[in-house]
């Protein structure tokens, strides 16, 4: 028997970033809210305190904070005619799981994406052509532009205190800050993180070549702050466990640091943890979301009554959702037809290994998860693509996050790699060899997308997601080219060799290379190509709202959190100053 | 930890009330109109007793010392993977949750995929261990005239190690291969991980490369570049001059 309970306003599935966000803006705006969360509770003083915190083998290795896949995975392949298998541990990307989400252990380099970004397509087939996009590659304007996502990035950098430099303030450029980026309203909410040994080589190198080095956007913080909500953060310490940890600093911008102190003396929220929501209810039309339903940690099943579903249980999970209960059309890669699941797409990651001269400490220990220098010269369409053969780039730097010996000890190629030899070339190699890395932006394709598994299902019975993704020229010779360009850099920061690793060969998930796993319910402006509107809310199902990276059309040379904060407050404001007046569909086609 | 952190803690502590209420929904939790915040009740790591066995039999500790040995040699870098507390780390990591694989995915069909789609074994690794130090003893029985892997010189079991690396050994139906590299990983791992877990012996891996460990605050050095840090390594639970 399925237990019922009294009716909310609103159920949110997924209490991390943007849960907590729209939670905090939702309950302000007089509404009884319940989040529904998955995993456990989490604050500092309970969970990762400084006593324990820089535990390497737990968080690091053994992955304490994140979804484990026995909770449920995905399954994976790199093209249609292949068997997808279960992804049976997580190593290529790593979803959070328990209050705070992936915001707990992220490394919180917060970017905004470029103005072109939102209108790709338009933009491309305008200054090279339409013939520029390869026939199969199915990437598309947003349906939002920079212009109109400028104070929603605002807003979330002054909740999460972001540590930074503008380069743009009003259309001036800013010395110091990135040149490339968009208009700025008003300047970092804290000044930029003073940078480590390495990153202070590469941005002296960068400079000499002519490129444009700024302050990777931090919320690791600069400095102490206390934001609009009123909840104060200290000052990073740089203490080099920071992603893949939670800080025990009050340092890192989540939601336990920047919402949770307030939003929980809200007396119309609720949290409810260790629940796993399976799907949302539907009434009889299909058109009308009546709640959700879950299981608890006794395995007993409950139904949530609610007058609006806000699905903001992190990308992939969230189209599976969407796509366990019904709502909208699943993409069918043979047609082109259908949305749910369409234009999934990830993070084309590469990288310049490089040795510094016998004697150097680069002690890169001292570190956070978001300090460094980076360059945006090779992003997006900042850089002329005529003749190149392909289109996109990447934002690219040095950003080493620690120098925890069981993963972060890099040496360079060739050396032994056990016994007496290996360990002369690790002692050698742990203050010399240091690493760039770039972050390629990883277009959407006809053939790369997201469906139900016919096999293997999760602990509650429901198909596991099925991934379809590899790697496709474009974005091959995109991480070629501008890995070249990082191994110039490498060489004129005065290292003695240089090894670049370009992203090459098929996807696999058994390397580590980003969360940032984007598309499958995308916004638009059209519903033949996007699952939900600029604000989130679904064009089939107009009181569920969905939130997250799914709503990527494409993924760009970023970090997607920026704008992951960004685009929730924009569908906040939707819902609370047009949604709430008027329930029904906010964008009219 | 500076002054002001410690303040705008206290601050933080005492601008919510520590009383939440906390209903129950079934076993699941809910929380509203305060943070339910219980200081340290998740708790740190138990120090592991390096006393005894909790998964090895004395058969395959002898077989495991020497592979760590060979992996870690001692030198005038640092001890041997033996003195260092290896053994006793793999050990206790096989009886706890690493071991049995229980916190992954296990549902069948197992099938072979292709490389990319990562490790599709339903053999967990405490079983991998057994079996392949069963079969690494039998093949040494066979070839070095009843000697197990602990009795043969260094430079033979130098050599194995090297065809476990690359695979061509023979061990049974595992690849040796594989358990080459979950071996080599948790090698790593007891040479390199918190002294807490059993490894990591006075932390000769974090001395060797100039790790300082769990020391958390590097506000007064992240200026002072190209300069060797100046204090020695500390751990979670332990610091060298408390031993
Ligand atoms: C190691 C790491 C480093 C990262 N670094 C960066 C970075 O530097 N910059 C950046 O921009 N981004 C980074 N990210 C990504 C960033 O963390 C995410 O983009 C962000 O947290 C997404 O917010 P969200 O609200 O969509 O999801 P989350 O914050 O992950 O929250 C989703 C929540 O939903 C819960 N949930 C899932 N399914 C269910 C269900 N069925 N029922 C109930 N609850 C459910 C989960 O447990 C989770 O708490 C990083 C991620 C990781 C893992
Ligand atoms: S590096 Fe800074 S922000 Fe990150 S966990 Fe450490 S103290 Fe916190």
């Amino acid at each position: 028997m399925v237990k019922t309970l009294p009716r909310k306003d609103v159920a949110i599935v997924g209490l991390g970033w943007t849960g907590s966000i729209l939670a905090y803006e939702l309950t302000g705006a007089g509404l009884d809210v319940v989040a529904i969360e998955r995993g456990e509770w989490r604050d500092t003083a309970t969970d990762f305190p400084p006593a324990w915190a820089p535990d390497e083998l737990r968080y690091g290795v053994r992955l304490d904070l994140f979804q484990r896949p026995a909770q449920g995975t995905v399954t994976l392949r790199n093209n249609m005619s292949q068997t997808a298998l279960p992804v049976r541990q997580f190593v290529s990307f790593l979803p959070g799981n328990g209050v705070g989400g992936a915001g707990v252990h992220w490394n919180g380099m917060t970017y905004r994406f470029l103005p072109t970004d939102f209108k790709l397509r338009s933009h491309v087939t305008q200054r090279y052509g339409a013939k520029a996009i390869p026939d199969d590659m199915t990437i598309q304007d947003w349906g939002v532009t920079y212009e109109e996502m400028e104070p929603y990035y605002d807003k979330f950098e002054k909740l999460a205190g972001i540590s930074g430099k503008a380069g743009n303030l009003n259309g001036q450029i800013q010395p110091g800050g990135n040149p490339f980026e968009g208009a700025r309203s008003s300047e970092y909410p804290t000044r930029p993180t003073t940078p480590t040994y390495g990153p202070s080589l590469f941005a002296k190198a960068a400079e000499s070549l002519g490129y444009h080095p700024f302050h990777v956007p931090s919320g690791n913080l600069s400095e102490s702050y206390t934001n609009p909500l009123g909840v104060t953060m200290g000052q990073c310490s740089y203490c080099g466990f920071c992603e893949r940890f939670g800080c025990g600093n009050y340092s890192k911008s989540s939601p336990q640091t920047c919402v949770l102190p307030a939003l929980m003396l809200r007396k119309t929220f609720e949290a409810r943890t260790k629940c796993n929501v399976t799907r949302i209810n539907l009434d009889n039309t299909g058109k009308k979301a009546t709640g959700v339903t879950y299981v608890d940690a006794k395995g007993e099943e409950v139904y949530q009554p609610a007058d609006m579903v806000l699905v903001c249980n992190f990308s992939f999970n969230a189209v599976h959702l969407l796509m366990v209960s019904g709502i909208g059309t699943m993409y069918d890669p043979t047609t082109g037809k259908g949305t749910v699941g369409r234009n999934y797409a990830y993070q084309c990651d590469s990288g310049v290994a490089l040795q510094l001269p016998e004697g150097t400490h680069l002690n890169k220990f001292i570190a956070g998860g978001a300090i460094g220098m980076v360059i945006d010269d090779f992003n997006g369409d900042n850089f002329d693509h005529t003749g190149l053969g392909f289109i996109g780039g990447g934002n690219m730097g040095a950003t080493v996050t620690g120098g925890r010996p069981i993963q972060q000890l890099s040496m360079m190629p060739g050396q032994p790699s056990w016994g007496a030899g290996w360990k002369k070339a690790a002692k050698e190699s742990y203050q010399t060899v240091y690493g760039l890395g770039a972050q390629g932006s990883s277009y959407s394709y006809k053939d790369c997308y997201l469906d139900l598994d016919p096999t293997y299902k999760d602990p509650y019975g429901s198909p596991l997601l099925r991934m379809t993704f590899d790697w496709k020229q474009n974005e091959l010779k995109m991480s070629a080219y501008i890995t070249a360009k990082l191994e110039q850099i490498a060489k004129a920061m005065g290292a003695v060799s240089t090894h670049a690793a370009p992203r090459k060969g098929n996807y696999t998930v058994t390397v580590y290379q980003s969360t940032h796993n984007t598309g499958g319910a995308v916004m638009g402006d059209d519903p033949s190509t996007s699952v939900v509107n600029k604000y989130g809310q679904s064009w089939d199902v107009p009181n569920v709202f969905v939130f997250g990276a799914a709503l990527f059309p494409q993924n760009h040379g970023y970090n997607p959190t920026g704008t992951v904060g960004a685009q929730a407050y924009l569908g906040a404001d939707g819902i609370v100053n047009q949604y709430i007046k008027s329930p029904g569909a906010l964008l009219h086609i | 930890m500076n002054q002001s952190v410690i303040a705008r803690r206290r601050f933080l502590l005492a601008s919510v009330s520590l009383m939440a209420a906390v209903p129950t929904i079934g076993c699941a939790q809910a929380y509203s109109g305060a943070l339910p915040w219980s200081a340290n009740a998740n708790g740190s790591p138990k120090p592991v007793d390096p006393a005894g066995w909790t998964y090895f039999t004395p058969e395959e500790v002898a077989v495991i010392d020497a592979l760590v040995d060979r992996l870690i040699p001692a030198d005038d870098l640092s001890p041997g993977g033996k003195d260092v507390g290896i053994t006793v780390y793999i050990d206790r990591q096989l009886s706890g949750p690493f071991g049995n694989d229980s916190w992954f995915y296990m549902s069948p069909p197992f099938q072979e995929g292709y490389p990319g789609q990562g490790v599709q074994s339903p053999v967990t690794p405490a079983q991998r261990y057994r079996k392949s130090i069963a079969a690494l003893e039998t093949y040494c029985h066979g070839a070095y005239a009843g000697k197990g892997f602990a009795q043969i010189p260094p430079d033979e079991q130098d050599r194995l190690i090297g065809q476990m690396e690359t695979g061509t050994l023979q061990l049974g139906k595992l690849s040796s291969k594989a358990f080459f590299q979950m071996l080599w990983q948790n090698t790593k791992e007891g040479f390199f991980a918190d002294p807490v877990y059993g490894g990591n012996k006075d932390m000769a891996g974090w001395r060797m490369i100039g790790f300082p460990g769990a020391r958390y605050d590097y506000r007064d050095w992240v200026t002072k570049y190209n300069q060797p840090y100046p204090l020695p390594p500390i751990g979670i639970k332990t610091h060298p001059d408390w031993s």
